[in-house]
């Protein structure tokens, strides 16, 4: 387990390294920021000034080189348009996007996963092709439409829900969160379902796969021929059973509705991370595309980890094998 | 008619989901977040329109960018390098501390020791040879040359305590100060605590991405302001905006799109609009070195630009006011010069080119291209309201007399690069007049482009007219404001007439707010809680 661990750490660690690169290289090549930061009627003394300021005034491979030298020391540098560390303006940010992501991802287990099972238990019945049509509605419909859509019925004709932004913040074990009062829940209902409905369609489709899979196997019929109720059998070892893929899938989603929920949280004008980048990226504000790329690999390369570490906890063969290797 | 029975309802019924606004309360939605609450750190609209909340300055520009009297009740030029502002007496800052001249040459002092501002206010207090205080309540402001805007650039500094950061022995020195002790970091009026002005508003919170909560400021030298409490909420796509508003999230928001102006009207909502400051022009280039090959243009050795005739042709071909008609659905006006009346240096009735497409092929006959000649125009399309169906429109135009014209639209941070390196023999964009006077337009636009000067920072269509730079120079140096605004109307005149560039319309800004409210459309586009007032209740 821990040879496995340090060869995937490996990887990891050069994963990022040419990601840094990759990244850097490519915000260099985009634009000039100066042309953006600067008042308009700004002359060139004080153009060049800014950029003397901002370090832009340097040969792309200093830029880099004073990049990765600070970086190494845990300073992934100062947003030109803030003025504070990149990585606080994206930690600041962070709780929110968080909030959105976990009660996205609850959502899509809630509803994924009954209806999936359902499906799979009974693929002919009217009730199962229903779950399924409905499934591909998921996937296809975009998530910006999806989004207006929610926000013209519940926000704008039933006023039932707020049609944007993040509910009162208050600290939660030092956390500031929104998630713990009436109205903060009111703020995410909307978002999160917005991003749950895609991946609540991978979870419907993959449950009813591996139930109809699951229901075919010997150890099935064996439990019910020893007589165990329905209900353990679906609950213990269909559930079981069928989990892995769906931990799988939904580990990689979780990872991308952190870093990449951009169009939902543009639409419901939520300050999560991928508003941060979207404007950022309008504004050129390097050191925060940069680290905010930079993180966002980080927290595939952690998800992606813990996913290999929960295989282990539910399929014992995983932690067998591990175990011999 | 159901959203207004809803409302009645909500009077009477504890809906659940309904949570009652206070009167005093008001809630907007704005369309671009500050990026601080240092007045001195970035010199960008949502900063200083946020900054006038909190932050008074020596003087202050109304509605309509006209200088008015702030914490000064009253200036005066003593000559042409010698400013004296009457401070008003028994102003206080929002912690009790006594408002006096010590403040404004504190502030004066600490805007170019701002750290890493990505566009910096030292415009404003460059070149002031000495700051004094003779007496509490003057300040006389000495300049190394005459420059007659040292009110309008002063109305864009928000004035600090002096003592509350520590600086009460400061004496203003050009090129340092003395005794300014350790000026407060940028970073550091994102506390309520530290963020002290004489404004009308006090800072209760600032969440970077979330909200900017203001609370009224009890000890405020004038009337106290309507709202008691003012939520800023940044809401940067348009759809969340309109949304945000018919919801009910918010009261008020900045420029919703012309596309919902219907939609919004009704559902019971209204919209205020006016003119700004800003322009919309064509800059054709113009370079006179011989070596230069202008990028783009096909079907000629030559720059076909730098005959007057084909310049006059391509403002010929333009129909402005079908683009005014059907492009910005009639929320936009077709403009002559740089500028929108009243503005000062702006002429009453300025003459809009005619469109007049067989003129224009007659002048591009006569200029040598019977058969045309063909085009690359940049646009940028998604800075300026429809800006790259502008482009589109006026490359139709432009083919139907003859110049062929193809448009390259891209994100404005691309386009503004290019733009700056010369890489388009003809560009579409937008110039806002920040001082909103003439001489900033015509500097920034028109001036031959000379960068150890100063001059001609924007003008990236390199037009050169030697009797356009000597007349702005000269106004820009003339402290009498009648005998300025003279010499800038002449050079306006004068560069129009020579088409050496070429003004399409003043954009239209509009707001959208819920019934009961109204405000009054600044030119400057700036969205103020203290001019949103009440009306009928």
């Amino acid at each position: 387990m821990l040879v496995y661990l340090i060869r995937r750490l490996g990887q990891s660690l050069l994963v990022i390294a040419v990601m840094a690169t990759l990244v850097f290289v490519a915000m260099f090549a985009v634009g000039d920021p100066v042309d953006i930061l600067a008042s308009p009627d700004a002359d060139q003394r004080e153009r060049d000034a800014i950029a003397k300021r901002l370090g832009l005034d340097r040969p792309l491979w200093e830029q880099f080189g004073l990049f990765v030298w600070r970086a190494l020391h845990g300073d992934l540098g100062r947003s030109f348009v803030y003025n504070v560390p990149a990585v606080d303006v994206i930690l600041q940010r962070l709780p929110a996007t968080l909030e959105l992501a976990l009660t996205g991802l609850v959502f899509s287990i809630a509803i994924g996963i009954p209806l999936g099972v359902l499906a799979g238990l009974k693929p002919y019945s009217r009730l199962g092709r229903g779950i399924m049509s409905g499934s591909i509605l998921g996937f296809s419909l975009p998530n910006f439409w999806i989004g207006l859509m929610l926000i013209l019925l519940f926000a704008v004709e039933l006023r039932l829900l707020p049609a944007g932004g993040r509910g009162p913040v208050v600290s939660v074990l030092g956390i500031p969160t929104a998630a713990f009062s009436l109205e903060g829940l009111k703020h995410l209902i909307l978002p999160a379902l917005t991003l749950a409905l895609y991946k609540s369609a991978l979870v419907i489709r993959i449950a009813q796969a591996g139930t109809r899979e699951v229901m075919l196997q010997d150890y099935i019929r064996f439990a019910r021929a020893k007589g165990l109720s329905r209900q353990r059998i679906i609950f213990v070892h269909v559930l079981k059973n069928i989990m892995i893929p769906v931990v799988t899938v939904l580990g990689l989603e979780l990872g991308s509705m952190i870093a990449f929920a951009v169009v939902t949280e543009t639409v419901f004008a939520y300050p999560g991370m991928g508003k941060l980048l979207i404007d950022s990226i309008n504004r050129l504000d390097r050191p925060v595309i940069v680290a905010y790329l930079m993180m966002t690999v980080v927290i595939f390369v952690i998800i992606n980890l813990i996913v290999d570490l929960l295989y282990a906890a539910i399929d014992p063969r995983v932690r067998l094998a591990e175990a011999k290797g | 008619m159901k959203r207004l029975c809803l409302i009645g309802l909500a009077g009477l019924l504890p809906l659940a989901f309904s949570a009652p606004a206070s009167a005093q309360e008001l809630k907007i939605g704005l369309a671009s977040e500050p990026t601080s609450m240092d007045p001195h750190f970035h010199n960008l609209g949502p900063n200083n329109a946020m900054r006038r909340h909190i932050f008074e300055g020596l003087v202050a520009q109304d509605a309509e960018q006209k200088v008015q009297p702030e914490l000064a009740a009253s200036w005066r030029a003593l000559d042409d390098t010698t400013w004296e502002f009457k401070l008003r007496p028994g102003v206080k800052f929002s912690n009790g501390i006594e408002f006096s001249a010590k403040d404004v040459i504190y502030t004066i002092c600490r805007v170019p020791t701002v750290e890493n501002s990505p566009s910096s206010f030292t415009f404003a207090v460059r070149n002031f040879t000495s700051v004094e205080a003779p007496d509490p309540q003057t300040v006389v402001i000495k300049t190394g040359t005459p420059l007659p805007l040292v009110p309008n650039n002063l109305a864009t500094i928000g004035i600090l305590s002096a003592q509350a950061n520590g600086g009460e022995n400061v004496k203003y020195r050009a090129g340092g100060c003395e005794g300014l002790g350790t000026p407060p970091k940028s970073a550091d009026f994102n506390d309520p605590a530290k963020a002290i002005g004489t404004g009308p508003y006090k800072l209760a919170n600032y969440t970077r991405g979330t909200s900017i909560i203001l609370e009224r400021n009890e000890s405020y030298r004038g009337r106290a302001p309507h709202w008691a409490k003012v939520t800023f909420r940044p809401m940067s796509s348009q759809g969340a905006r309109v949304a945000g508003l018919l919801a009910g999230d918010v009261d008020f928001i900045e420029n919703p799109p012309i596309q919902d102006f219907e939609r919004i009207k009704n559902a019971g909502f209204q919209i205020a609009e006016g003119l700004s400051n800003r322009i919309i022009y064509i800059h054709l280039d113009q370079f006179q070195d011989p070596n230069w090959k202008t990028p783009g243009v096909k079907g000629t050795d030559k720059n076909p630009f730098l005959d007057k005739r084909v310049r006059e042709a391509v403002s010929k071909a333009i129909n402005r006011q079908a683009i005014v008609d059907r492009i910005m659905g009639g929320h936009a006006k077709a403009a002559g010069e740089l500028l929108p009346y009243p503005l000062f240096g702006a002429t009453k009735d300025f003459p809009i080119e005619k469109y007049d497409p067989e003129a224009a092929k007659k002048l591009l006959a006569e200029a040598g291209y019977p058969n045309g000649f063909e085009v690359t125009l940049g646009s940028p399309n998604d800075r300026y309201i429809n800006d790259e169906k502008i482009a589109q429109a006026v490359a139709q135009m432009l083919t139907r007399v003859g110049i062929k014209t193809n448009v390259d639209a891209m994100t404005a941070s691309t386009f503004f690069t290019r733009r700056n390196k010369f890489e388009f023999s003809m560009y579409l964009a937008g110039w806002g007049a920040d001082s909103g006077e003439m001489s900033n337009s015509m500097n920034s636009l028109v001036v031959t482009l000379q960068p150890d000067k100063g001059l001609g920072p924007t003008n990236r269509g390199r037009y050169s007219n030697k009797r356009v730079d000597e007349l702005v120079v000269k106004a820009m140096a003339t402290v009498d404001d009648a005998a300025r605004e003279r010499l800038l109307q002449e050079a306006s005149k004068l560069a129009m007439s020579d088409y050496g560039i070429i003004p399409l319309h003043f954009e239209v800004t509009p707001w959208a707010f819920k019934k009961g409210l109204s405000y009054r459309p600044r030119v400057d586009q700036y969205t103020l809680a203290t001019e949103i007032t009440q009306v009928g209740s």
